[in-house]
């Protein structure tokens, strides 16, 4: 047992996550006829909050309450992993990427997100606002508009051969690319 | 199909199926045990750290494309499985996916989704975990992503699609 629980606190290897991931595809078909797909608790919440009588918003948000059980099932699964199941161990990451963002000037890497952007005291920073508001709003209208997310498009519209989700993913990815490479080295520096 | 159901389907809400059989809330409990499961292997795989995320963009690391890789050939797989031998749910319902339409949104939107993904190194799943993790600030960004998606719905009309 305490071999097993050794084991579990260890960093899991990819194919380890892939698979568990992709599972989560037939349990949720399987348990309750459900298409996965995480952005869309973001509208629910908006729907349940904030419909302000708009049509997006107006719809019986409780027949899709079964995505924000599951998404309050992350939350929690999270607290477990995050505080039970840890090493301790610094996260290894590549070289070359760590040194990138050395010269970026990211300092801390002891945790799995670096600590000097994300933090309650960097919160009421420029660069702080940047990437805690201004990145969470374009996560939530870029997924909205897209119509799915990674889970969404990239996992269950891939599983399911869906051209549009292919659009979808590659547009995320170019995203992602430019962003990288040419707007964090700006947005790092503020 | 409702007419409900129709609108969720066209404007691109994954969940569009709806049980006819009315169940108590707790029959819910079950997704929230899945989205147990899902949030460990988050963590333990490191998908939510933001440190993957720029190595995976940074390409200097297969770690990311692994694991996104496996999981859409289990889930590959596993749909095909189910339509092919027109496996039925648990509760008996024949199950349905729904087909995704192109718009343009999925690229207009995908982009600005992608800038938002190398920021806060995090998709929506990601985000939840990393808050049940210990990374209270993000309980911001989630509201932040709420206001997004709420913007999204306000001026949907006069985005292109």
């Amino acid at each position: 047992m305490d071999t097993f629980i050794e084991l579990l606190k260890q960093p899991w290897p990819w194919y380890v996550g892939g698979i568990f991931v992709g599972l989560t595809v037939p349990a949720l078909l399987l348990l309750g006829n459900k298409s996965f797909g995480i952005s869309s608790s973001l509208r629910h919440i908006c729907a349940a909050c904030i419909p302000a009588k708009i049509p997006f918003f107006n719809y019986d948000w409780k027949k899709e309450s079964w995505n924000l059980f599951f998404v309050l099932g992350t939350i929690i699964g999270g607290f477990i992993a995050g505080h039970f199941l840890m090493s301790g161990d610094q996260i290894v990451i590549a070289e070359s990427t760590k040194k990138q963002l050395v010269s970026l000037g990211i300092q801390d890497f002891t945790h799995l997100m670096p600590t000097d952007i994300f933090s309650w005291e960097s919160l009421l920073t420029v660069k702080g606002f940047v990437f805690i508001v201004l990145g969470g709003f374009l996560v939530g209208f870029g997924t909205r508009w897209a119509g799915g997310c990674t889970s969404g498009h990239a996992i269950m519209g891939l599983s399911n051969l869906q051209w549009p989700s292919l659009v979808a993913t590659c547009c995320f990815l170019i995203g992602g690319f430019l962003m990288t490479w040419f707007g964090l080295p700006f947005l790092l520096s503020l | 199909m409702s007419k409900h159901s129709k609108e969720m389907v066209e404007t691109g809400t994954a969940c569009v199926n709806e049980s006819e059989v009315q169940k108590p809330w707790y029959s819910n409990l079950k997704y929230s045990m899945v989205g147990i499961l899902f949030g460990i292997v988050f963590v333990k795989s490191e998908i939510i750290s933001w440190f993957r995320i720029q190595e995976m963009f940074r390409l200097d690391s297969f770690h990311m494309y692994g694991v996104i890789g496996t999981a859409v050939c289990v889930g590959l797989i596993s749909v095909q499985i189910i339509k092919r031998k027109k496996v039925k749910s648990f509760e008996g319902e024949e199950i349905v996916i729904q087909d995704k339409t192109f718009n343009k949104g999925q690229i207009y939107g995908g982009l600005l989704f992608g800038f938002g993904w190398a920021i806060t190194g995090a998709c929506p799943g990601p985000l939840y975990v990393q808050l049940g993790t210990g990374f209270t600030v993000i309980i911001v960004t989630i509201l932040s992503a709420v206001l997004g998606t709420w913007v999204y719905g306000k001026f949907k009309d006069k985005l292109p699609h």
